[in-house]
């Protein structure tokens, strides 16, 4: 049997009970619709989470007070008390292989403007934290060296406060803002890093971390330290040269009392994406249960078929039909109706996936990889539940077969 | 050339052995025309299915133009099915939802005859039956049933078999249209040479053939050759 009359053949078997085909097909459309929808959504949350993690600087190595126990949820991190300014001076100090370090201590508090006022989080900082942070200044300058050490009251606002407090766009630079009933100077806006929700980068306000700690906060400890290292490559030896320096400096011998945490950001990127990557894998398994379904409804259509069709195969026999002709041909009735409905799949997937990142604010990236394992998996699907009903056909007795009613 | 000798068939089923045929030995020729004629339940279907390579015997050989089939396996059975016999079924056993012409053309499929000679051998087998030209791309549910059994003689025909096998082709016709079926037979006998083996329980029908081997419980009885008694002028039928 040639390659031509097998799939004219198999088309009109296919095309002869349109709305069984078409039913049986929606299985599988589903099936793969929902695998590359999730697929998707996964490895778009993926990508954002990771990107979110990059916008906060790059090659940084994070300190934070409070002990890291492996396995264990650590609720006392943050809110410990441990980093002093000390210790971000003497790392950039002794430590080899450092760009910039940005103490931060950072705390709420309700700010006022020409009579309206917010509730924002006040960012006390150095001055390498727009280096650290690749924040940059839309309008004016962030605070040198200098204002931080002469303690300064400037402040430098995001433009979501900045919108909130004077309205969208105007022009502050030279005005003042009042923060926990201090006036502050406006040198500065930040420009938009994008984001929303609740830590939004762009509602917060800069002073300097000196005048955090001696004018707002009251409190010597820092809530971090951010650490830039000069390479990807120093990341690892700065993150091990502070973990020790410190340990040093606040008399800690056995690592695991130590009362602070340095995690460099690849690690954190790599703890978020193996996160999502386990959800994403989730969503795909539980989205490949409809797939298994969809291709019993293959399976059970092919069976229905080749009953329905005793005696045409009997014929088919009869007038010179090997075994593997009519094997091919059930097999390849399974394979179209797969193929097809995998097709669809993708389109449909695509389109879910488009839908829900318009309506839920959620990036999805559709992976050329995904659509082409989709289409791989389909076919795999008309093969496998295809085979055992073609085989059957096929081992049909041709006399039995010519005699059934 | 066909030689059955000394053929038996028992089927068996769970321990339980019925022999069918009990030992068969006949000849025939290339442009015979024979009729095997029996009562119902004589094996005269068993016979034609083992004459035909859709089922071996028990014992003993068949041999088709020489060739010893008795013992060939299933897809080698297919070849020679393929190749060298032509079905024609008291049921048709058309395509319904397929057209006259496709209907014909399927041996072809399996024959991997070149798609640009398939519609003219068709059509060659079409007008040797007889089925008016004007039908060819009606349904096959939409013909009637004289003409279903001539598009199902040219499908016996178009692989140009060595043997023409019809198994009580007359049975779901009435006698005119079934009379217009066996007068093809005997046109496709004289004119073109065909080798025709037809199946009955008919004395009528089977009348219509040059020789009849008499068939009873599984043993060729009475082998009476003869001249056609019923000869069919097919002119008498063309305004079907
Ligand atoms: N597959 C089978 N299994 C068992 N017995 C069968 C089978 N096919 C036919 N028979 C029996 O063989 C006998 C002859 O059947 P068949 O050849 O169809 O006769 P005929 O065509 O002359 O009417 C019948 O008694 C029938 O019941
Ligand atoms: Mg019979």
């Amino acid at each position: 049997m040639m390659l031509t009359d097998l799939l004219i053949e198999t088309y009109s078997a296919v095309t002869m009970n349109k709305a069984r085909s078409g039913l049986t097909m929606l299985g599988i459309v589903i099936g793969i619709a929902s695998v590359i929808a999730m697929i998707s959504i996964g490895q778009g949350a993926q990508q954002s989470i990771s990107n979110s993690i990059q916008s906060i600087g790059s090659n940084l190595v994070i300190i934070v007070p409070g002990a890291q126990k492996p396995g264990q949820f650590s609720s006392g991190r943050g809110s410990a008390q441990s980093l002093k300014m000390g210790d971000a001076d003497a790392i950039q100090k002794e430590i080899s292989g450092v760009q910039a370090v940005s103490p931060e201590s950072s705390k709420r508090y309700q700010v006022t403007a020409k009579g309206k006022n917010t509730n924002t989080t006040v960012v006390g900082a150095g001055a390498a934290y727009t280096t650290v942070h690749n924040l940059e200044i839309e309008e004016g300058n962030f605070f040198t060296d200098t204002q931080v050490k002469s303690q300064a009251k400037v402040a430098i606002l995001g433009p979501t406060t900045r919108n909130d407090l004077f309205g969208a766009g105007a022009s502050v630079v030279g005005q003042t803002v009042r923060i926990n009933k201090i006036n502050f100077k406006i040198i500065g806006v930040a420009k938009s890093k994008g984001g929303s929700g609740f830590a939004n980068p762009d509602d917060q306000i800069y002073v300097p971390v000196s005048v955090q700690i001696h004018f707002l906060s009251g409190s010597e400890y820092l809530s971090s330290i951010s650490v830039q290292a000069q390479s990807q490559d120093q990341l690892v030896p700065v993150q091990n040269g502070i973990t020790a320096l410190l340990m040093q400096r606040h008399n800690i011998k056995n690592p695991d009392l130590s009362d602070f945490t340095a995690v460099n950001q690849a690690d954190i990127v790599a703890a978020a994406s193996s996160v999502t990557g386990i959800f994403t894998l989730l969503l795909a398994a539980i989205a490949s249960i409809s797939l298994l379904v969809g291709g019993i409804g293959i399976m059970n259509m092919m069976l229905t078929t080749v009953t329905e069709r005793t005696r045409e195969i009997g014929l088919r026999k009869a007038i010179g039909a090997t075994r593997s002709d009519i094997s091919f041909q059930f097999l390849a009735e399974a394979i179209l109706l797969t193929f097809t409905g995998g097709g669809i799949g993708v389109l449909l997937g695509i389109g879910i996936a488009t839908v829900v990142s318009s309506a839920f604010g959620i990036p999805t990236t559709v992976a050329m990889s995904s659509i082409l394992l989709a289409f791989g998996v389909s076919s795999g699907i008309g093969i496998v539940f295809g085979y055992y009903p073609a085989q059957r056909a096929a081992k049909l007795n041709p006399i039995e077969a010519l005699r059934y009613e | 050339m066909i030689e059955l000798r000394n053929i038996t068939k028992t089927y068996e089923s769970d321990e339980m052995k019925t022999p069918v045929l009990k030992g068969i030995t006949f000849t025939i020729k290339d442009g015979d025309f024979v009729a095997i004629m029996g009562p119902s339940g004589s094996g005269k279907s068993t016979l034609m299915h083992i004459l035909g390579a859709l089922d071996s015997a028990s014992t003993g050989q068949y041999l088709l133009d020489g060739k010893n089939i008795s013992d060939f396996t299933e897809d080698q059975l297919s070849d020679i099915r393929r190749e060298k016999i032509g079905f024609v079924f008291q049921a048709f056993n058309l395509l319904p939802r397929a057209t006259v012409l496709r209907n014909v053309m399927l041996p072809l499929i399996y024959a991997e005859t070149p798609v640009k000679e398939r519609e003219k051998i068709a059509g060659r087998a079409l007008l040797s039956t007889g089925m008016p030209e004007d039908r060819w791309n009606h349904h096959s549910n939409q013909i009637s049933g004289g003409q279903m059994q001539r598009v199902a003689i040219a499908r016996a025909l178009v692989n140009n078999p060595s043997l023409i096998l019809a198994d009580e082709p007359t049975g779901n016709l009435d006698s005119k249209t079934g009379n217009i079926v066996l007068g093809t037979f005997q046109r496709l006998n004289k004119e073109e040479g065909r080798t025709i083996i037809l199946i009955t329980h008919e004395l009528d029908v089977a009348e219509h053939a040059d020789r009849i081997l008499h068939l009873k419980d599984g043993l060729i009885v009475k082998d009476s050759l003869h001249h056609t008694k019923r000869i069919i002028k097919m002119n008498d039928y063309d305004a079907d």
